[in-house]
């Protein structure tokens, strides 16, 4: 690791002024950016811990029925406190990476880093989740710009992000099995104006929305209705784990088990 | 009744408690007073002609102590290679110099440029990062069967081409092989990939040098699983220095599985900057640095052929095999896809003519070396993919195929070189169809067929020659050493003993193990027994642990340092009791006249040998022995294993529904040390099957270079595993009647895992002949669908 | 450099630290507590499992000064007051669950870790909770027979030992 000034604030204030600095960056769990520093990628200034800004943890179920998690929430936090206001975000979070690392990667962490093969992306885009920052709220289908990229500014911090709670969800997750990543992941979201389908792990752009998905299963919500339905596998990740065809192949079936679970 | 201690017991492990409680003492939980860190510089690229290397920036940085780069190793020996194979047509293969730094050329992704010696580990990296290194890129040597070929860029630009060896073994007479497969009833073909592997033990490598100039003795502190072996290597052929000077201590090593058999180049190096830095020079290798440090294994690119008669008897087998040996010659790396692979092509099986090609190849990869199982493995794999693949064709059932054939008589000389002692493989098959409940396999076919899912049963055997191994046989075949080991038996004056071991323990108990067989030989409390290795300054010599033979090599020793012991202590006896020597028994720690109630106890016959103030005049004082045993042959162990899988026809994932292996190792010292063997090696040997993917592109880029893409089994990729060890035919030549059982589990099972994801397939109705490993979803996938 | 004090197997601890010192390092080289392992720089093997107030937490992917104030635990820890195995411990020992030992320190504070949560898992659970411990000894047969033997489970009809 590059030598680094380590902060840790107590506030969301602290920790915006702290962010300031140039070449500062948060630090949520650490569970990717630590890894990513050991080999010398990124040399930031200064990292400025999240982990201590009480008002950024926790979950907790607003007045309009939307679950909001604070972004310094950890995974193993959501797979517990989740598990009755939205048991399939809970889920998923029970399904990142190992029990060590959920007890320390964050949602915020999560979602500013948008690895294409991450789990939450796939809920926060799934859900229609609002992101929210220290400066403003940002739509989850705003928020992915595709690997690695979101619309988060210098300095810009997840403060929580704000679920709406559909009537039924899923993730189904395909592992990647070195890394347990998601070779493909879908998340599937039946609220009562429409279904959403994110798919994580599969795309050369990240995180994307499965329309073709969502408007066969808006007319019809079973696993049959998505019998017929393709993806192009054209955009699709190539790699030593499996075709672009293995990856389109792999968001059919994982939509369709989603449905399933669904039911 | 299982016995509750000597040979025969499980013995709980003695050497848990340390590793339990976190005090172990592993390589990189030494340091030394004023050591500093190295980091090597690696190239990022696979093959290119170093045209310079700037370290003038490097050197003025805060903390540098020294950079060094190839040419500080001009007058400096090269890693040598233990193995010299002569090829088909008599030559000596073409062996490359191997430098500890680069010289002229890099060769692989990984081979060291530049070196910096810094007073923290993150002050060398930093200065690493300063040091200009201008290389002109050339084309990356990769696929085997391209590099082979006239004209293909060279690896090394010495070298008459990329062949370091044409081998052959068996059949020499072309002619008389085609007629066999020409007068054939059948004969099955398969081409197939024994997929390359990184050994991945969960210690990476560590070294750290040390220079004592006031006696001018060096020490070394390494990750090795045969300390000698290193200090014998680096002293003769790369360094120069005499052995009396040079201490190796490999100290709690974890894990080997062959890739710390090596004598590496960080090892020699730190040795080396130690005295130019005037410091001990610590090296920690990372986990991503040891993916392309590391020795690799397996990564064989082979076509059987399996010639049978009308009635399904095996007449001829021939295999024409390319093997990378990767940019350098490591170790024993020729040695691999020679003598400990071609002679292991007649299984189990009487097959009367077999002829074995093999062309190791030059590449710009990480150089390839032992694996655990080393060559039998790869072998294990072609023989017994192309009698399932044969049993398929000829629609007879796979196990029956298989006894058809078995060898039955013994002693058997095979017709590629070897003889095998002793063995029952239809007694072994019966265990295992026993143990594995092949018989209820239509009622779980049937239930998983119920579930949406496919299933499928595979069945293997395998052989293996361990206990390696006889010198006068493998000097003649080519090695640099002998391969004996040894053991001496010191008894302290109140009858404790410390054996001091050639062999190396780095995850096999021999610290339990081997007291079990002294204590049992003398009768006396394993607790008064302790195993002393991985030091040359503490034990006599020793060749180290590989290969299945600690127990059968240096076991032996042992027994003959001990009986040597007994002897001495019975003639101190005799006099004790005024008996005649040939009138004295040792029973239970006590020596008795024969046929009388006169005895004296061991620990009054050690004292009595270090007081020795009653005390025979012929007999010398003291009491420690040392031995040295060289096998007379190789010990086979052999086995037969069953794998349940289901196939999930949608996403083609495999899961192990079951795995059973019955295997014949001969006399078991400790019971649950074997299975635990045998268990480890089943789960590399699934890792191999299902998971385990060294890649490189067309560039000579690792695709695998870490965990986020090289997956070795986790808890929940395999099952509880069934094993058997009841089919025991001992060993013929060795005085425990033991054969080794670290590598069966890892050569055994691969061949399972793929005949059951083969059966469960085309229980599906897909005709599916072959899937190269790691049988990954994706390939299955693909291979439903083609 | 910047001071980090915390509590260590009970002990109150501090030291001074850079930045980017790894929990797994503040252990290792500043106190000497060697049996915490690291096997890997990617957040897999799980050789570096310590307890960070009582969750299981992998140390080379913790910066030291992020454990300022907390209770730590390592393997160094685990023993009963009059230092023998603790009932884990015992039970890796008694169902021969390692081998080289190098994964064992985190293999251990991991299964610690889940029998507080769940004093009797499965064996699924027991496999699916060590997906970040990697062994590459046992092929696992004898960790998840110990973890279920720690957790009063009869564990004589598991094929073998």
């Amino acid at each position: 690791m590059y030598s680094f000034e380590f902060e840790k604030p107590s506030t969301i204030a602290d920790a915006v002024a702290a962010l300031g600095a140039e070449d500062a960056q948060a630090l949520g769990g650490g569970q990717t950016l630590i890894p990513t520093l050991k080999q010398r990628l990124a040399a930031p200034s200064k990292l400025v811990s999240v982990s201590g800004i009480a008002e950024m943890k926790g979950v907790c179920v607003e007045d309009d029925g939307s679950v909001a998690v604070g972004g310094a929430t950890t995974h193993a936090t959501v797979a517990s406190e989740a598990l009755g206001s939205y048991p399939a975000l809970a889920a998923l979070a029970g399904q990142i990476g190992d029990p060590a690392v959920r007890n320390r990667g964050t949602i915020g962490g999560s979602i500013a880093n948008n690895d294409p093969a991450a789990c939450y992306p796939a809920a926060v885009l799934g859900s229609g989740a609002t992101i929210v920052t220290n400066a403003r709220q940002i739509a989850a289908d705003d928020f992915f710009e595709g690997m690695f990229s979101t619309t988060l500014d210098e300095g810009e911090l997840v403060t929580s992000v704000r679920f709406p709670v559909p009537e039924a969800a899923s993730y189904q997750k395909f592992l990647q099995p070195a890394s347990r990543f998601a070779l493909v992941g879908v998340y599937v979201a039946r609220f009562a104006d429409g279904v959403r389908v994110a798919v994580t792990g599969a795309s050369e752009d990240g995180v994307f929305r499965w329309s073709e998905a969502e408007e066969a299963l808006n007319k019809e919500f079973r696993a049959d209705a998505l019998m017929d339905l393709r993806i192009n596998p054209a955009n699709m990740i190539a790699d030593l784990h499996g075709s672009k065809e293995y990856r389109a192949h792999l968001v059919s079936v994982m939509t369709k088990r989603a449905v399933e679970a669904c039911m | 009744m299982p016995k509750d201690s000597g040979i025969g017991a499980s013995s709980k492990r003695r050497e848990d408690v340390r590793f339990l409680t976190g005090a172990g003492n592993y390589t990189d939980d030494i340091n030394v007073h004023g050591q500093a860190y190295v980091h090597f510089l690696r190239s990022d690229i696979a093959h290119g002609r170093i045209k310079s290397v700037d370290t003038s920036a490097a050197e003025g940085m805060p903390g540098v102590v020294k950079v060094f780069t190839g040419k500080d190793f001009e007058g400096v020996g090269g890693m040598p290679c233990g193995w010299e194979v002569t090829d088909k047509h008599g030559a000596p293969m073409q062996e490359p110099p191997h430098p500890i730094l680069a010289q002229g050329k890099v060769r692989h992704v990984g081979d060291p440029i530049a070196a910096v010696v810094a007073d923290s580990l993150e002050q060398a990296r930093d200065a690493a990062e300063a040091i200009d290194v201008d290389i002109e890129e050339l084309p990356a040597v990769i696929d085997m069967k391209a590099a082979a070929q006239d004209g293909a860029t060279l690896v090394h630009d010495d070298l008459k081409n990329n062949i370091c060896y044409d081998w052959q073994l068996g059949e020499t007479d072309d002619a008389k092989v085609d007629e066999v497969f020409a007068n054939a009833a059948h004969v099955t073909t398969l081409d197939l990939v024994n997929n390359r592997l990184v050994a991945n033990p969960m210690e990476p490598r560590v070294a750290v040098g040390e220079y004592k100039r006031g006696t001018d003795e060096y020490t070394l502190y390494t990750t090795s699983q045969n300390p000698h072996v290193i200090r014998l290597l680096m002293c003769a052929f790369v360094l120069g220095l005499p052995e009396h000077k040079v201490r190796v201590v490999a100290p709690d090593v974890g894990g080997g599985f062959g890739t710390k058999i090596f004598h590496y180049a960080e090892e020699a190096f730190c040795t080396f900057a130690a005295k130019a830095c005037g410091r001990p020079v610590k090296w920690t290798s990372s986990r991503s640095e040891a993916f392309m440090s590391d020795a690799h294994g397996r990564d064989h690119v082979s076509k059987i052929e399996l010639a049978l008669d009308a009635d399904n008897n095996f007449i001829g087998l021939r295999t024409n095999t390319y093997a990378n040996l990767g940019a350098y010659l490591s170790t024993f790396s020729s040695s691999v896809p020679t003598w400990l692979h071609g002679t292991l092509m007649a299984g189990n099986y009487k097959t009367p003519v077999i002829q074995v090609n093999v062309k190791a190849m030059f590449t710009n990869t990480v150089p390839v070396d032992a694996y655990r199982g080393a060559g039998r493995p790869e072998a294990t794999f072609q023989l017994e993919r192309v009698v399932d693949k044969a049993a398929r064709e000829l629609g007879v059932d796979p196990i029956a195929l298989r006894r058809q054939n078995f060898i039955t008589q013994f002693p058997y000389d095979t017709p590629v070189a070897l003889t095998y002692d002793t063995g029952d493989y239809n007694g072994t098959m019966d265990k295992l169809e026993a143990a594995a409940d092949l018989a209820g396999f239509a009622a779980r076919r049937a239930e998983s067929e119920a579930n949406g899912k496919l299933r499928g049963l595979g069945v293997n055997c395998y052989i293996e020659a361990c206990g390696i191994a006889p010198s006068n046989i493998v000097g003649m075949l080519g090695a640099r050493a002998g391969l004996y080991d040894a053991a001496t038996v010191r008894v302290n004056a109140t009858g404790s003993i410390s054996v001091m071991v050639g062999a190396h323990s780095h995850g096999q108990g021999h610290e339990t193990a081997f007291p079990q067989v002294v204590a049992d030989m003398i009768g006396i409390d394993e607790s008064m027994v302790e195993i002393v290795h991985g030091d040359t300054s503490k034990i006599p010599f020793g060749m180290g642990t590989y290969g299945s033979r600690s127990l059968a090599v240096c076991g032996s020793a042992m027994v003959k340092a001990t009986e040597k012991v007994i002897e001495k202590a019975k003639r101190i006896a005799a006099h004790l009791l005024e008996a005649s020597e040939a009138d004295i028994e040792l029973k239970d720690g006590q020596f008795s006249v024969a046929g009388t109630d006169k005895s004296v106890a061991w620990g009054d016959v050690t004292l009595t040998a270090y007081v020795p103030h009653n005390y025979p005049l012929e007999v010398e004082p003291g009491l420690e022995e040392t031995a040295f045993y060289d096998p007379a042959n190789f010990t086979f162990p052999a086995g037969a294993y069953a794998c349940e899988v289901e196939v999930d026809p949608e996403t083609g994932r495999v899961t192990i529904e079951a795995f059973t292996a019955a295997d014949d190792f001969g006399n078991i010292v400790n019971p649950m040390i074997v299975d635990g063997q045998v268990h480890g090696g089943i789960g590399q040997g699934i890792g191999q099957a299902l998971l385990e993917n060294c890649a490189y592109d067309e560039n000579g880029q690792l695709l695998s270079a870490s965990y986020m893409d090289y997956a070795i089994p986790r808890a929940d990729d395999v099952p509880f595993y069934g094993v058997d060890h009841s089919s025991q035919t001992p060993c013929t030549h060795n005085p425990l009647g033991v054969k080794g059982c670290g590598e069966a589990g890892a050569i055994g099972s691969p061949p399972a895992v793929v005949n059951a994801v083969l059966d469960a397939l085309n229980s599906g109705g897909k005709a599916v002949d072959h899937i190269d490993m790691p049988v990954s979803p994706s390939r299955v996938w693909a291979a439903m669908n083609s | 450099m910047t001071q980090v004090s915390m509590t260590v197997n009970g002990k109150s601890v501090s030291g001074d630290v850079e930045g980017r010192t790894l929990l797994s390092s503040f252990l290792r080289d500043h106190l000497s507590l060697t049996g915490t392992h690291v096997g890997c720089d990617t957040a897999q093997c799980g050789a570096c499992v310590v307890h960070v107030n009582g969750e299981a937490v992998k140390s080379c992917n913790m910066l030291a000064l992020e454990a300022d104030g907390a209770e730590v635990g390592t393997i160094e820890g685990q023993a009963n007051a009059d230092g023998s195995l603790n009932v884990i411990q015992q039970a890796f020992q008694d169902h021969h669950g390692l081998q080289c030992g190098f994964c064992t320190p985190g293999m251990v504070m991991s299964a610690a870790a889940l029998l507080k949560d769940n004093p009797r898992p499965t064996e699924a659970e027991i496999r699916k909770y060590l997906e970040g411990n990697l062994c590459r000894c046992t092929g696992y047969h004898n960790i998840v027979k110990a973890i279920m033997a720690a957790s009063g489970q009869d564990v004589s009809s598991i094929a073998a030992e």
